[in-house]
């Protein structure tokens, strides 16, 4: 436990004096665990646990946004972790809502019927063909082509400096996004 | 979007560096700071005999406890930016402010001549000093917000309170250089309540506009 905190700080140390590599490795790393704490939290709060993965991006993208509040001499883990327990509350309170007033038709109108509503497996997914073209086009060509900023930038016939303008724009404004709907 | 493609797509932003919290605070209370003394210079300005006044030591003594509302609050409200942290160890700085106001409502029982107590914690400007300081606030708490919506704060509440605080501070501080009451006994009450209301606007704010 300790040990693998140790580790996700210097990872994390690393990654803010500009290596790519350990970030990748330490948002890999804590992945797991974000993914065990959100379906523990759904269980308890009477949720599928198969939703988790919402909740998982949601605290992966506030640390990404916010890992400039943590503090290079500090650990990392309670810094994450209070970040995961202030989204997961957050996912839950608004889930609960929701399925709290589901129940209640439920009951009222349609007896017997299976529920309607379907929670979607990715909110981060449906949420990115909202954004404007060239936030999308670049977020689609890194996420899901697998393409580094270059070729992205080559493809879409922008600067690289313009692509990595889109791409922070574009996790920002989908995390805005998030916290609106 | 697969949680695997999001974080190489989180990696891909490493090299994007934000700027410090205290900065955003910095800049958004540079800002608004001309609204607020904007405010100040057209609807009351300096007191006229303020070159006598300096001379009082109980004059003085209200910059002194406005900004030492102020200084603690803003050292708090960025504090309690970082997502892991608590008031545990730094509330204490809240009562500077307090302990000075005591020391000064002392100091003034033993002067030999001094007008009677009700006189002095009523004073003149009891309704200015209720109006102006929140007034005058408003401008620096909605600029405080939003510079520290630029942190992870998972007491919101809280830190809108605090920012309530400190923009109250700092409106204070302008407003002490209008008015004439300086007992403080007057600053004890007037000035708290100003301050106190300003604060439930920034611990009822907070919530909304500090999630993140």
């Amino acid at each position: 436990m300790r040990e693998r905190e140790d580790e996700w700080t210097g990872l994390m140390r690393s990654a803010i004096s500009g290596d790519d590599a350990a970030y990748h490795r330490l948002l890999r790393a804590v992945t797991p665990v974000l993914r065990a704490a959100a379906r523990r939290g759904l269980t308890r709060a009477g949720q599928p646990p198969d939703q988790s993965e919402d909740i998982v991006q949601d605290i992966l993208l506030a640390v990404h946004l916010k890992r400039h509040t943590w503090d290079a001499n500090a650990p990392f883990a309670p810094w994450l972790f209070a970040i995961a327990r202030n989204k997961l509350i957050d996912a839950l309170r608004r889930r609960g809502r929701r399925v709290f007033v589901n129940i209640d038709d439920f009951a009222e109108t349609l007896p017997g019927e299976p529920a309607a509503e379907t929670v979607p497996s990715s909110e981060v997914a449906a949420q990115l063909q909202s954004l404007p073209a060239r936030q999308r086009d670049v977020l689609q060509s890194i996420a899901v082509d697998s393409a580094s900023i270059q070729d992205t930038a080559k493809k879409l016939a922008m600067s690289e400096g313009a692509v990595r303008v889109a791409l922070h724009r574009g996790l920002a404004s989908l995390t805005a996004k998030l916290r609106g709907q | 979007m697969e949680t695997d493609q999001l974080i190489r797509t989180l990696a891909a932003d490493n090299a994007h560096r934000a700027r410090p919290v205290g900065f955003a605070l910095a800049l958004a209370l540079l800002l608004a700071a001309p609204v607020s003394i904007a405010l100040f210079m057209a609807e009351l300005g300096v007191r006229p005999d303020v070159m006598t006044a300096m001379r009082n030591p109980f004059f003085d003594l209200k910059f002194v406890v406005t900004l030492a509302l102020a200084i603690p609050a803003i050292a708090i409200s960025l504090h309690l930016s970082r997502p892991e942290a608590s008031l545990r160890g730094w509330a204490w700085l809240l009562l500077i402010p307090i302990g000075l106001l005591v020391a000064g409502i002392g100091g003034e029982m033993m002067m030999p001549q001094r007008p009677p107590m009700m006189k002095r914690l009523i004073g003149s400007n009891a309704w200015n000093c209720l109006t102006w300081i929140p007034l005058m606030a408003l401008p620096l708490l909605a600029a405080a917000l939003l510079g520290l919506r630029h942190g992870a704060p998972t007491r919101p509440a809280t830190v809108g309170a605090i920012a309530g605080l400190l923009s109250a501070g700092l409106a204070a501080t302008l407003y002490a250089s209008h008015c004439t009451d300086d007992s403080p006994l007057f600053v004890a009450t007037w000035y708290t309540i100003a301050t106190a209301f300003v604060a439930a606007i920034g611990a009822l704010a907070g919530p909304k506009v500090l999630r993140f």
